[in-house]
């Protein structure tokens, strides 16, 4: 009987102290690359993409158990700790989401985990708004920028712990247009081996809401598996695996619209966007592995209370409190 | 139940084409990036001169170091930094080429619907891809 709570109680002496470990992580090594730079001459360039490298390493670790886009967590922290300009920062986070989204396309398609007639007509929406918002982006002073995205990653944090989910959702009638598009189908639960009949509603809706994502996608280079997700299962009732499987699809055809627009307006630099990739990506990979280790809940804790102080961090320097 | 659970046979030869040109795509973005980093290559900008410039916007970054913006980058392939942007170009492509490679099986099914939905999602991306709306 006394197990539960000695167990409950070690998880959370775990998570404090996981906590503090997290954010060193991921601010050693920018504080160490300052160093060096300062200390050395300028040869010193190699400190910098090297430093990057183990940072996203380690966000690649802990996002993919976390259920979050590598994308949410790049800008906020390497915006925030490294020399980089905020224009370069947000190229490399799209790129980053992308990446990411399209690693895993081919095999979420394969096994269902992704409907690709469910994700076809809201990536249209959000890759229309994606360029908006990255012409609005590379219009708009860095500070402005960074205190708006400061907002917007504590709302991020403030939705994942208010957000309830639905493991699957009840549809009574499906929307006209839902129809008419034939979105709808027959999803293979893994862990109860059961099909379950699925159809979504209030998809006019629903498109309303990826215009937005995807224009708050494309402006802060933060990707968008975080509204994503929520959008899918909440308002249109898709199942909740069904509905991260195809938000991967969706996001990799949004971001690459604002990709094109960072990178025909030189603001992807390989230098900062290819060890950001490469260190996500193997991040990515022993993430997966984690979550066999770890429970997601305990990780998901980790991760919201990263993007608080990254949010934070982010907004006190748009505002030049803490530069 | 078994046979509406299968996929839909546009799904899957989704998922073939975005595998493969996925990871040509990292193949790319990789082996360019080591022969650019290790010098293998020769760099426009000079890797020691990039900690002065990487905390500029981008208009003041180009306007620094004389990058011109759009394709142009794909006549300067010599040079490693452009060379790096191969990969991060077949990687943003890869949605097109998939897109593209579904559309025969929407139109061998009369799905006039998705058809359409395909055609204006490339439309966006090869908006986007060609520099349109490019600012510089």
């Amino acid at each position: 009987m006394r197990e539960k709570p000695v167990r409950n109680r070690r998880k959370f002496h775990f998570l404090l102290w996981l906590l503090p470990v997290a954010i060193l992580m991921m601010v050693l090594p920018a504080e160490a690359a300052n160093a060096a730079a300062a200390s050395a001459d300028a040869t010193a360039w190699w400190v910098w993409p090297l430093a990057l490298f183990v940072v996203c390493f380690f966000l690649g670790m802990i996002a993919v158990p976390a259920g979050v886009g590598g994308g949410v967590l790049f800008v906020p922290i390497v915006g925030s700790f490294f020399p980089f300009h905020m224009d370069f920062v947000r190229g490399a986070g799209l790129l980053v989401a992308m990446a990411s989204a399209l690693a895993a396309g081919p095999s979420l398609l394969k096994n269902g985990m992704a409907n690709l007639r469910l994700a076809m007509p809201l990536a249209l929406a959000a890759s229309i708004s994606s360029i908006a918002g990255a012409m609005l982006g590379l219009a708009l002073p860095a500070n402005i920028v960074q205190i708006s995205l400061g907002v917007t990653i504590l709302g991020i944090a403030a939705l994942m712990i208010t957000a309830k989910k639905s493991e699957f959702p009840h549809v009574t009638q499906p929307d006209p247009l839902s129809v008419a598009l034939g979105i709808h189908g027959v999803f293979r639960d893994g862990i109860s081996g059961k099909d379950i009949a699925w159809q979504v509603h209030r998809t006019p809706a629903g498109l309303v809401l990826f215009l937005i994502i995807g224009f708050l996608g494309g402006l802060f280079g933060v990707g968008a598996g975080w509204a994503n997700v929520p959008g899918l299962n909440l308002l249109m009732g898709v199942p909740l695996k069904l509905a991260a499987g195809s938000s991967s699809m969706i996001l990799s055809m949004a971001s690459s619209s604002a990709t094109w627009y960072y990178l025909n307006n030189g603001a992807i630099l390989p230098i900062i966007a290819v060890p950001s990739v490469i260190g996500m990506m193997i991040g990515a990979r022993i993430g997966a592995h984690l979550l066999t280790i770890l429970k997601a809940s305990a990780i998901r804790k980790l991760v919201i209370a990263i993007l608080l102080f990254a949010g934070v961090r982010t907004m006190l320097k748009g505002l030049g409190i803490w530069i | 139940m078994e046979t509406e659970r299968k996929h839909h046979p546009e799904q899957l030869h989704y998922a073939t084409v975005l595998h493969w040109s996925t990871l040509a795509g990292f193949i790319m973005l990789v082996a360019t990036f080591v022969a650019y980093v290790f010098g293998w290559v020769p760099s426009y900008v000079p890797l020691e001169r990039l900690p002065q410039l990487w905390g500029l916007p981008t208009s003041e970054y180009l306007k620094a170091t004389g990058i011109p913006t759009g394709w142009s980058w794909l006549f300067m392939m010599g040079k490693g930094d452009f060379a790096s942007q191969i990969g991060i170009a077949i990687l943003s492509g890869c949605s097109i080429a998939c897109i593209l490679a579904i559309m025969p099986v929407y139109a061998k099914s009369r799905n006039t619907t998705y058809l359409v939905i395909c055609a204006l999602e490339i439309a966006v991306l090869l908006v986007s891809a060609a520099g349109v709306f490019s600012t510089h």
